[in-house]
């Protein structure tokens, strides 16, 4: 299983496809961390004065960690959708599928491959925070908070596009279909206009379960909400692989 | 030979595709040591049964057991016996060779102290010490297929299952991959299948024919080389002979004219009229130029055995 997972993570760095990613996402996140340090300063005189006013982890800190989630969003689609099918197109899911090992463990091992590149992503992008911890002090409980929800999420995202990418095997058809179903879950809560009362549509979107973790609010909820994501698209591939050697 | 461990044992499979019968009710049995040969037309079925056999495809109905373990029932214990080359070579194509052995033998769960010699190993015996270092993208199709195979055997399984490996490659890359197969078969049951018959010849000490899904003949290679002899001498002279003459010869059967000079001459088992003939010859001063016993070629044999079996449906 984790030779599974060691192995997909290799071979996404023998591509020029995950260094590029990652540095231009790197690239990108730099400059917005730019702009929310811009913002900060040309309020800061300003806000000094209020008591209880947001800080440097709520203006700087969590805006980036919610521009690395939309960062991912955009990306994921792409790392996943070789997963599967690639190996279908290239006829090399039996050297996997008959090997000693069950199709649980290949797409366990699968999903901590590309789940191992995101959190590469994401420490990036935790070094980048902490580097204020220089000058300033950070609230490393909310920014911890932070952290544990972009993993939460992208690890739903990875489970969602390895199950788009075991569908197919055209692994342009894996991301444009992963990318739509990641986005219908982002914006799902555009149809809810109520805040108070449940509604089915926001708590399915993925954005409602985010958020509060970004304010430092960790709720069991929101936490199993993102288990059962990832779980039910992990089985989902697993039970689509399997049917495959059924029928 | 006969009270050899048998290591893999297929009982009654059946596939189905659809409402297509794919593979119809086929048994059989490999002992160690031995090779098996799968012969038949495309589309008879031999790559649907080599996938379950490896746990790729799962039968509609029948049992595989593999070195005693279920391969239904225990599907990792009995995988970790059984080494597959697909038709196509499942390969990485941006490792090198070196890399994706070493990928394949973690996979396989050899120990970690073993592995590197494992790999050596492997290099070694297909013969990729040259390339070990390239990528196999930049390889030939005759060394990725040899990767292929050495992929299969890394484990050191029991049974080795080769789908078609030598289609695709040059006659120089065959008779190179032919000869690693018979290496391999030293150490290691081999199941392999074509549908070119001399390799059948070269390779395998039993043969299967399957057609249609159905097994028709699963037999040694003797027993199919026996099938191949023939009841027929063809005899030639420099000039023309009587074929009442031909006829009249102790033991023949028949003659059948192939033109003025050269006869063919079948007979009846256990009655071979080779030496009457000389004898005649010797005493008329028939000018005798060539006399050869009719073989029939495996092709013959294949295409009888496929068009007897269609004859009875």
């Amino acid at each position: 299983m984790f030779n599974i997972a060691r192995n997909e993570l290799h071979r996404l760095f023998l591509s020029p496809l995950a260094w590029v990613i990652l540095a231009l996402s790197q690239l990108l996140l730099a400059y917005l961390f730019l702009t929310h340090m811009d913002y900060f300063n040309s309020i800061q005189s300003r806000i000094s004065a209020i008591p209880g006013a947001p800080g440097v982890t709520e203006l700087i800190a969590m805006p980036l960690l919610s521009n690395a989630a939309i960062i991912a969003l955009l990306i994921s689609p792409l790392l996943t959708m070789r997963t599967f099918a690639e190996e279908r197109r290239n006829e090399t899911l039996p050297l996997l599928s008959s090997a000693p090992l069950s199709m649980f463990d290949i797409v366990i091992g699968k999903f901590f491959g590309t789940l191992a590149f995101f959190l590469l992503m994401t420490l990036l992008t935790v070094l980048m925070i902490s580097s204020l911890a220089i000058g300033t002090t950070l609230d490393f409980y909310q920014l911890s908070s932070g952290v544990l929800g972009l993993i939460l999420l992208v690890a739903s995202f990875s489970a969602v596009g390895i199950y788009m990418s075991s569908l197919t095997r055209q692994p342009t058809i894996a991301a444009i279909s992963t990318f739509a179903i990641l986005f219908l879950f982002w914006i799902i809560d555009w149809a809810s206009h109520s805040t108070t009362e449940f509604s089915l549509f926001s708590w399915l979107s993925l954005l409602k379960h985010f958020e509060p973790m970004m304010q430092g609010q960790i709720n069991t909820q929101d936490i199993s909400y993102f288990l059962l994501i990832i779980f039910a698209f992990l089985l989902l591939t697993v039970r689509r692989l399997d049917r495959e050697r059924l029928d | 030979m006969t009270d050899s461990k048998l290591l893999l044992e297929a009982k009654e499979l059946s596939r189905f595709f659809g409402d297509t019968l794919a593979v119809n009710n086929v048994s059989f049995n490999i002992k160690q040591g031995e090779v098996l040969g799968f012969l038949g037309p495309n589309g008879a079925g031999k790559s649907t049964t080599m996938r379950m056999l490896t746990g790729n495809l799962a039968p509609d109905n029948g049992q595989i057991i593999i070195n005693g373990i279920d391969l239904l029932d225990n599907p990792k214990q009995a995988k970790a016996c059984i080494g597959y080359l697909p038709e196509t070579p499942p390969l990485y194509k941006e490792h090198t060779v070196t890399e994706f052995l070493q990928f394949c033998a973690r996979l396989n769960g050899i120990a970690k102290k073993q592995q590197k010699t494992a790999v050596n190993n492997v290099i070694e015996r297909c013969g990729l010490t040259d390339v070990s270092k390239r990528l196999i993208a930049n390889l030939s199709k005759g060394f990725q297929q040899r990767v292929g195979i050495a992929q299969a055997i890394i484990h050191a399984p029991a049974v080795v299952i080769l789908d078609e490996p030598t289609s695709g490659l040059d006659p120089i890359q065959i008779r190179e991959i032919r000869q690693l197969i018979r290496d391999i078969a030293n150490e290691h049951s081999v199941i392999l299948s074509t549908h070119i018959l001399p390799e059948v010849q070269m390779l395998c000490d039993r043969v299967q024919i399957i057609s249609k899904g159905q097994l028709l003949f699963n037999d040694s290679l003797q027993m199919l080389t026996e099938q191949m002899q023939s009841t027929a001498i063809l005899v030639g002279f420099s000039q023309p002979i009587d074929t009442q003459a031909l006829n009249a010869i102790n033991g023949v059967n028949n003659v059948e004219k192939i033109d003025e000079q050269h006869f063919r001459l079948s007979y009846l088992p256990e009655q071979n009229p080779t030496q009457a003939l000389l004898k005649n010859a010797v005493e008329n001063n028939w000018p005798l130029t060539s006399l050869m016993p009719e073989q029939h070629s495996l092709e013959d044999v294949f295409m009888k055995i496929i068009r007897e079996e269609d004859a009875h449906v």
